[in-house]
């Protein structure tokens, strides 16, 4: 008993919270043995270009050419039956082609997600994938009006956030944050027809 | 001459096209919906979006992460609070910040707190709309008091910028849990009154029973979520699903349909807020002390990479998707707007209905045209 009162070690200082530590940040890992890849693997063979988890998100790059087949064997043999979103990211200089469709798709059963992600260059079409999950007809058209991706096959591709003959698309990198000048300008003798607030300004005047 | 909304009229059919709103009362803002009508019986809609489009998603690409923090107040401007929570969650995800509990219980309070005060005013416009006046008076009475609670919190009543990533910006006001306590303890005998108004009243239930009827398969397939899902029968909740704060830890029932029509989604609401209530109860039991903040760098840089993190809104999932490069700056933020994407299965749920129960629909549908249009 007495060696317990005298030569106990001093109890060292307990862990920190996890709060006060230094965050760790996420690091991407190769996920081609990924359980949910490797399922996806055996429908669509040589589909998957790459596979990548990051922060426990696994996203897979598959081929254009090859989009609707996977999206069909995602929802009818894995039951990824709910869409969750569809946008897209610019990456302008890029030279595997401009755009990245990004896709996520949940499943009831396990629920579990998986982030689908195709390459579009520029000036070239992505497949619509309106016909296996009909969410995805506003959130392509959403992709259509803020990038200028066209979608084949989608039943009604039009513009939806900003109008009808509006000239550009907003969210690509060399579209001016400030806006462009859209020939509406409501007070003409401050702004001149051709001179709005961001393109008449010195190169334009 | 006054102006007036263009109807086509065409001499072989007694079908008609109408352009209802923009600007309308019960479109709540600024939806404008292209109706195609025979007599009174609706033939197709269109909705036709993007009046109150901002850019909020570019704007996001010059801003910090902390300060894109109050445009995401102004998306779904009836709840703040779960828009804030849902992108500093992302951002916390990908930089690997643990937050202290004391934040987290803060967090679901105010994201509570919000849900109920978003479901009075659904409840409220949605009753007017259908022609129940003072239900109205009855809710907004009740998300006064929210807002003053969260104008004692953070100093803001609507736009709350209340957290940061990595925690919260302030703490409790000292005395705030006591008055939430009497708020939340009184609440649940107001919104039995206004079920004694609603839920067994004939008129009320020939305007919603079988109105706007959709499938839980249906709704799946239309990516519907929050209310409009769980009235279709599909127990299916991101705070179930994927806890995030310390949901976890808290102990409550997601409340489901039957029939998925306006009725149910009305009973949903309703139930929902109580178990709003009883979420904001066991925060208030067992809030834990101790700090408010983790330790974060002092500029915000995640890793480069991709996440997406999502809250059960009050009006459905409300996701964040975020493309970092490394700077201080997203590369692209993306948000999947809950009523963005419930207002596409609009011309499904009214398809063969009168116009009068076009205005049902849109009212069960609680959608901010802030959030649709960003």
């Amino acid at each position: 008993m007495a060696d317990q009162d005298t030569g106990a070690p001093v109890a060292p200082a307990a862990p920190k919270p996890p709060w006060e530590e230094k965050p760790v940040p996420a690091t991407p890992q190769d996920a081609r043995e990924h359980p949910q890849v490797r399922e996806l693997a055996e429908h669509v063979g040589d589909g998957i270009l790459e596979a990548v988890e990051f922060a426990g998100q696994v996203t897979v790059t598959v081929g254009l050419e090859r989009l609707v087949e996977v999206c069909r064997a995602c929802k009818d043999r894995l039951g990824y039956g709910y869409l969750v979103d569809l946008t897209a990211v610019d990456w302008k200089d890029r030279a595997e082609g401009r755009f990245d469709i990004v896709y996520w798709l949940h499943r009831h059963a396990g629920e579990q997600r998986l982030r689908l992600k195709v390459r579009v260059a520029e000036g070239a079409e992505a497949p619509t994938v309106t016909t296996v999950w009909k969410t995805a007809n506003w959130m392509e058209r959403e992709v259509f009006d803020m990038f200028g991706v066209y979608f084949a096959g989608h039943p009604n591709l039009e513009r939806i956030l900003t109008w009808e003959g509006f000239n550009g698309h907003p969210l690509r990198k060399d579209f001016p944050i400030e806006g462009i000048d859209t020939g509406a300008a409501i007070y003409p003798d401050v702004y001149p027809p051709g001179g709005g607030p961001v393109s008449g300004g010195e190169e334009g005047a | 001459m006054t102006e007036r909304a263009p109807v086509h009229l065409s001499a072989d059919s007694e079908e008609m096209e109408i352009s209802f709103g923009p600007q309308h009362p019960a479109t709540h803002g600024v939806l404008r919906v292209m109706v195609k009508i025979d007599g009174e019986r609706i033939v197709e809609t269109k909705p036709v979006i993007g009046y109150l489009h901002r850019g909020t998603e570019k704007i996001f690409e010059r801003e910090t992460y902390n300060g894109c923090i109050p445009h995401t107040d102004r998306m779904d401007y009836t709840a703040a609070a779960t828009n804030n929570q849902g992108l500093v969650g992302a951002v916390e995800k990908m930089m690997g910040i643990t937050i202290p509990p004391r934040a987290a219980y803060i967090r679901m309070m105010l994201a509570e707190l919000q849900r109920i005060a978003s479901h009075t005013i659904w409840l409220g416009t949605h009753a007017l709309d259908i022609g129940a006046q003072s239900p109205f008076f009855y809710t907004f009475e009740e998300r006064e008091k929210i807002l003053d609670l969260y104008e004692e919190y953070c100093g803001a009543r609507l736009t709350l910028n209340a957290m940061r990533v990595g925690g919260q910006p302030f703490d409790l006001p000292s005395g705030w849990t006591d008055r939430c306590r009497a708020f939340i303890d009184q609440l649940p005998a107001k919104i039995a009154d206004w079920e004694r108004l609603l839920t067994k009243n004939r008129i009320w239930k020939l305007r919603t029973v079988g109105i706007g009827v959709m499938s839980g398969a249906d709704a799946i397939e239309w990516g519907l979520t929050g209310p409009p899902l769980r009235g279709s029968g599909v127990k299916w909740d991101v705070r179930k699903v994927f806890p995030y704060d310390h949901y976890e830890e808290m102990e409550f029932d997601i409340p489901i349909g039957t029939n998925g029509d306006t009725y149910d989604r009305y009973l949903v609401r309703m139930e929902e807020m109580r178990q709003s209530v009883r979420i904001v109860r066991q925060c208030l039991d067992r809030l834990p002390d101790g700090p408010v903040m983790a330790k974060v760098p002092k500029v915000i840089k995640p890793p480069k990479g991709e996440v997406y993190f999502s809250v059960e809104g009050p009006k459905g999932e409300l996701g964040y998707y975020v493309v970092s490069d490394g700077t201080d700056k997203p590369y692209r933020l993306h948000v999947r707007p809950a009523c963005f994407i419930n207002l596409q299965a609009l011309p499904e749920l009214v398809r063969g209905h009168l116009v009068a129960d076009l205005i049902a629909v849109i009212g069960t549908l609680d959608i901010v045209l802030g959030e649709i249009d960003r």
